[in-house]
């Protein structure tokens, strides 16, 4: 008697670790076969590949934010902020550091260009306050940090994109995001949200969340809302494509990009 | 065995109403952070983990540090480690447990934590990290279960139970290895960035894990007549003091890297850890004090195990010894590694971490949860002990 | 068998505790729910009304998967209609009341899906606009 029972025991705890364990093997193997799947299908793809990274593949969606007119309209940025605000139903916790939810906000270039020599900054610079927003990286770290692919890179336009609900609120995310880009919510954002966009959910507490670069609109053949709010300040695009307007802005003006050192390759690009 | 843990002498009873209290306690600040949100604790969007992490962190490297019994008695077959090899294997069930609890309590959405297997993501160290935890301690449990259980039977423990013992050493070394991985991998955050980070913290585990078995073989062998034996201690004491040196040999390195190349990014944390970071005028130095404490006790510990009183079994000494140590590698990696590499952010802005009240809560009922649980399997391995010698 | 005695009594206090809910309600599951239609009158949806009612979930989280992370934001045509993918604006848009249309048998199934942790329903709006 206690003998069987031993054994039912320990064949039972094993079908129950190996039930477990086997749809994570399964999931793993899958997701192999399915990319060797669709890899001969994209034939297009896999042979530009092949003549190495020169030639970009697919969409990269970027931006490219003109200091120069900012500097002149710094109204411009604050109404850039409120519509992002207003468009994302973004709480407001009244410049509360610990709460606060950030999509695109504004800081001082030693804060936003940390790396750039600054021994000396000119008064425009000294005196204008930067945008700063997700880079949507080309090798994003945030992406790469966490552990249930709740943030991806969607292949499709080069958007590092969240998928809140399947963000287990680890934040590994956030400590692997070199530019702060990441926002948590520490409590139930809906009672700070002044006003809600019907059109776009809120979030719920548990979960980080940062820009899309307005994915949502993008789908509704809109631009960003901030690209719309600051007339002109921004040029969003393709540069992948070199005859969109943003590849010729970028060929035209020398621009920078945040902690270009780290190798995540920002799609956020600076004139100053 | 388990029916061991259900007879005891008033004092046994008394120390697990002692903990089940303060697991209460940590049960209802959970509860209360469970349905509000992490924003209960101190925690930022600057300083995105605190407490929590930190806490698992640390202990990660006490269950590693149950290697350092295993690995001289199963493959060196230093046979003075067989009282005592048991008990490593059971802190490190009991650190496990109190690793994984950490990790819970920390997550925004506890609910969702099976996504991490649901939707498996090779490219994660936290993936890693989920597979190796979760395999020491069930290789812990298996080998601390079957070894045990033959020596209650006092016959050799079969043979197929030492493949998963050898097994057991990898991955001591992997659990805290994955764990340097989730810091040191992550660009931009210059102070966790380090090649080095690895190897420091399997230094410190070295240290934390045997210095707190030296303390609780101490205290059993007052409360509950089981003697480590003088040569097993003695030999601990040595693995101590190396693996405490080289921490401190590891954290003198980081000093030179930051300061001789003046590189600011490297000297920052360092800079905030020990000295105070100025920024906009105001100098932030919460965990000036804390730092210090932990190395002056680092460097008084193992002054105090190398003097000869030690060897000739003052136990007085050898007890403060260890404690000194303990809390000096929990400052040392339990606070000031994890708080200061959100210092500064990456705006290069600075926002401490103090966690409240509800948080400590919370941290204490998972502390006295792992003490919980190491009192039973120790008085399972105690109780066995005691009935072979009858 | 050992200990007969305490172990079948065991097992019927065991069996009746586990079956409380339903013998406490006499057999009976209570009225059946109904959820209240759209006000438009419309009869057709991206699927017939027992598969939506069978699994409308998993409709939602194929859908959620296309949006979020496939892109696939495309419409959904239906018998001539087109329908855009999504709870807050699709599903939404005719069954306007959470409270009489999802939450009916959401209650009597006792199932509390999270949606509206996130999506905004219309009463949730107006309540807002209502408060400020």
């Amino acid at each position: 008697m206690d003998n069987q029972r031993r054994k039912f025991l320990k064949i039972a705890g094993a079908s129950a670790l190996a039930g477990i364990g086997a749809p994570t093997l399964v999931k793993l193997t899958a997701g192999d076969a399915l990319a060797a799947a669709k890899a001969p299908a994209d034939g297009h793809g896999a042979a530009a590949k092949d003549h190495g990274p020169e030639v970009p593949a697919g969409i990269r969606l970027a931006m490219v934010i003109d200091m120069r007119v900012i500097a002149a309209k710094p109204h411009l940025l604050d109404k850039a902020i409120t519509a992002c605000n207003e468009v994302h139903n973004i709480p407001d916790f009244g410049g509360d550091r610990k709460n606060e939810i950030k999509w695109l906000w504004k800081a001082s270039f030693e804060a936003v260009l940390t790396d750039k020599s600054y021994t000396r900054l000119s008064k425009m610079v000294q005196n204008t306050d930067f945008p700063v927003l997700c880079n949507h990286c080309e090798n994003p770290p945030c992406v790469r940090a966490c552990p249930t692919k709740a943030t991806f890179k969607l292949e499709k336009n080069g958007i590092v994109a969240m998928d809140y609900h399947r963000c287990i609120g680890c934040r590994f995310c956030m400590a692997a995001c070199p530019y702060g880009a990441r926002s948590f919510n520490w409590q139930d954002p809906r009672p700070f949200v002044k006003k809600y966009n019907n059109d776009f959910p809120t979030r719920m507490r548990g979960v980080v969340e940062k820009c899309n670069f307005c994915s949502e609109r993008l789908a509704l053949g809109q631009e960003p809302a901030c690209v719309e709010a600051c007339e002109g300040a921004i040029t969003f695009g393709d540069i992948n494509d070199p005859h969109s307007e943003i590849s010729k802005v970028l060929d035209k003006e020398f621009t920078i990009q945040r902690k270009p050192t780290l190798g995540t390759n920002p799609s956020v690009f600076y004139i100053v | 065995m388990i029916e061991k843990t259900l007879k005891g002498k008033p004092a046994y009873w008394i120390w697990l109403a002692f903990l089940g209290m303060f697991m209460a306690v940590g049960a209802v600040c959970y509860a209360r952070q469970y349905l509000f949100g992490l924003g209960m604790t101190g925690m930022s969007r600057d300083v995105s983990w605190g407490l929590y992490i930190s806490q698992f962190t640390f202990l990660v490297g006490v269950a590693a540090g149950g290697v350092m019994l295993v690995l001289p008695y199963y493959i060196h077959n230093f046979k003075v480690f067989g009282r005592i090899t048991i008990l490593g294997e059971f802190l490190a069930i009991a650190a496990i447990v109190m690793c994984l609890l950490f990790i819970m309590a920390d997550l925004g959405q506890p609910l969702r934590a099976l996504n991490v297997v649901l939707h498996p993501t090779p490219n994660s160290m936290l993936f890693y990290d989920m597979i190796v935890l979760n395999g020491y301690l069930f290789l812990n449990i298996l080998c601390g279960w079957v070894i045990l259980t033959a020596e209650r039977k006092q016959v050799k423990p079969p043979k197929w139970i030492y493949f998963f013992v050898y097994l057991s050493i990898p991955f001591a070394v992997s659990i805290h290895t994955v764990t340097a991985m989730l810091y040191c991998g992550l660009p931009g955050r210059h102070f966790w960035l380090s090649a080095i980070i690895a190897p420091r913290f399997l230094a410190s585990a070295f240290a934390a894990g045997p210095a707190l078995i030296v303390l609780i073989s101490l205290i059993l062998k007052r409360v509950a007549n089981f003697d480590a034996g003088k040569e097993a201690v003695n030999k601990l004491v040595t693995i101590m003091i190396y693996s405490a040196m080289l921490n401190l040999f590891f954290i003198g390195l980081e000093f030179f890297v930051g300061y001789y190349s003046g590189v600011p990014g490297h000297k920052h944390a360092l800079q905030y850890l020990f000295f105070g970071l100025e920024h906009h005028g105001h100098v932030y130095n919460n965990l000036v004090p804390f730092m210090w404490t932990s190395i002056i006790f680092m460097i008084g510990s193992i002054a105090m195990l190398a003097t000869p009183a030690i060897r000739k079994g003052n136990e007085f000494i050898l007890g403060l010894a260890c404690l000194m140590l303990f809390t000096g590698l929990w400052i040392d990696k339990g606070l000031g590694f994890v708080f200061a590499g959100f210092i500064p952010n990456p705006l290069h802005e600075i926002t401490e971490y103090i966690p409240t009240a509800n948080e400590l809560g919370v941290t204490i009922g998972i502390w006295a949860t792992g003490f919980f649980i190491l009192t039973l399997l120790y008085k399972i391995a105690v109780s066995v002990e005691h009935e072979i010698e009858e | 068998m050992y200990n007969k005695k305490t172990i079948i009594p065991g097992l019927i206090i065991f069996v009746l505790f586990v079956t409380f809910p339903v013998w406490f309600n006499g057999l009976d599951a209570g009225p059946v729910p109904k959820p209240e239609m759209p006000q438009g009158g419309q009869k057709e949806c991206v699927l017939p009304a027992d598969e939506m009612r069978a699994s409308h979930m998993q409709l939602l989280n194929e859908w959620r998967d296309d949006v979020l992370r496939d892109g696939g934001r495309d419409v959904v045509t239906v018998a001539g209609k087109e329908y855009r993918k999504g709870l807050q604006m699709a599903c939404m848009e005719c069954h306007t009341s959470q409270e009489k249309f999802c939450d009916t048998c959401h209650i009597y199934a006792s199932v509390k899906p999270y949606c509206w942790d996130c999506h905004i329903t219309p009463e949730a709006a107006t309540k807002k606009k209502e408060t400020r």
